[in-house]
């Protein structure tokens, strides 16, 4: 394969990362490797709170989707109203990140993959009982087999992502 | 205090502090929540197979993969040292329904009398694993995100279409959990 076939306009690859809720909002700074160990921080601190507070546990999320107990849902609402409260803070008082640069937000746009791959995604999670984040904390517990979903789920992006264009969106 | 720690935590600690993970990211490098992300960085970096939607430049994603790697180990710190042995409390009602299919044990985060590797190529095992995780994996990335990027982040942010993405993935979840679930279960 020639190497212009890989060449990727500047523009098409925002599109292409725009397409996601990953983060598009590049640091204009140069940093060194270690600046992601504060995420590895992050990341450590929020996979305690999911297994203190059970979010990971299969039986939580059946009880969730059967309403037989307030727990999920008290957890989801009580996070995105914290959420939104503090989006809310940082727009007005135009907060900064630790390394003084502007924190940017993008608007998703609708699309149809928004209610057909939600209805899907919402099937694998009342199978699995674990959206993407638990999946790694419960094998983190020490769940090893689960592994074995994890690795399914990156099957399933790949699939879809080789499909992409055959969908409706 | 660590006898505090070691108790289950309600929702009202639990929850704003997964809701603070919002602002922490976005403060500490201008980041977005978003798990599901990472799996299709995974993809980007050991199989773009030519495809479009995988090729991007991960490694300036590398900050995600770092973050899931947090949560790989926040649960082994969570499980080795802040944990207390009691099985999990949950309503009669569906311990009674979870007999029936001969899951009686509730001392793991899964139901290991199905979710083991010995049970992975039984049929609600394969199912379950397998079948579920890829579910999970194509939904996400087709719906854009997953329950802490649209859910989460997507609803803090006021984004309209993160919550239909949100209703669709509990109305999924009701039909597995409610209708699908049992027949699997009885496999």
């Amino acid at each position: 394969m020639s190497n212009s076939t890989f060449k990727i306009t500047k523009e098409k690859e925002h599109e292409v990362r725009a397409t996601d809720a990953m983060c598009i909002n590049e640091s204009q700074q140069d940093h060194q490797w270690y600046y992601n160990l504060k995420y590895l921080v992050t990341g450590v601190l929020f996979g305690i709170v999911f297994v203190k507070a059970e979010v990971i546990s299969w039986f939580r999320i059946q009880e969730m989707f059967r309403l037989q107990s307030f727990h999920m849902y008290g957890i989801i609402g009580s996070a995105v109203l914290v959420g939104m409260l503090s989006v809310w803070l940082i727009k007005t008082l135009k907060i900064k990140t630790i390394h003084g640069e502007k924190i940017t937000f993008s608007d998703k746009k609708f699309n149809k993959g928004q209610i057909y791959g939600g209805l899907i995604f919402g099937l694998g999670w009342g199978l699995t009982g674990a959206c993407p984040g638990p999946l790694f904390a419960q094998i983190g517990v020490g769940a090893t087999v689960v592994m074995v979903t994890l690795l399914s789920a990156i099957a399933g992006t790949w699939v879809y992502g080789r499909f992409r264009e055959q969908l409706p969106h | 205090m660590l006898e505090i720690i070691k108790q289950p935590w309600p929702w009202y600690i639990a929850g704003p502090l997964i809701g603070l993970t919002v602002p922490a990211l976005l403060i500490l490098g201008n980041k977005s929540f978003g798990i599901s992300s990472s799996l299709r960085h995974a993809c980007a970096a050991c199989l773009p197979a030519g495809i479009p939607f995988f090729k991007y430049e991960w490694k300036k994603e590398t900050w995600n993969l770092v973050f899931v790697l947090g949560i790989f180990l926040g649960g082994t710190i969570a499980a080795h040292w802040l944990t207390n042995p009691a099985s999990i409390k949950v309503n009669e009602n569906l311990v009674k329904e979870l007999a029936v299919y001969g899951i009686t044990d509730f001392s793991s985060m899964v139901p290991t009398d199905i979710v083991s590797w010995e049970n992975l190529f039984t049929a609600s095992g394969l199912i379950m694993m397998v079948g579920g995780g890829f579910l999970v994996g194509f939904g996400a990335r087709y719906a854009g995100g997953c329950t802490s990027g649209h859910a989460i982040m997507g609803l803090s942010t006021l984004q309209w279409p993160s919550l239909v993405a949100t209703i669709s993935f509990m109305v999924g979840g009701f039909v597995m959990a409610n209708w699908i679930l049992p027949i699997i279960l009885s496999l």
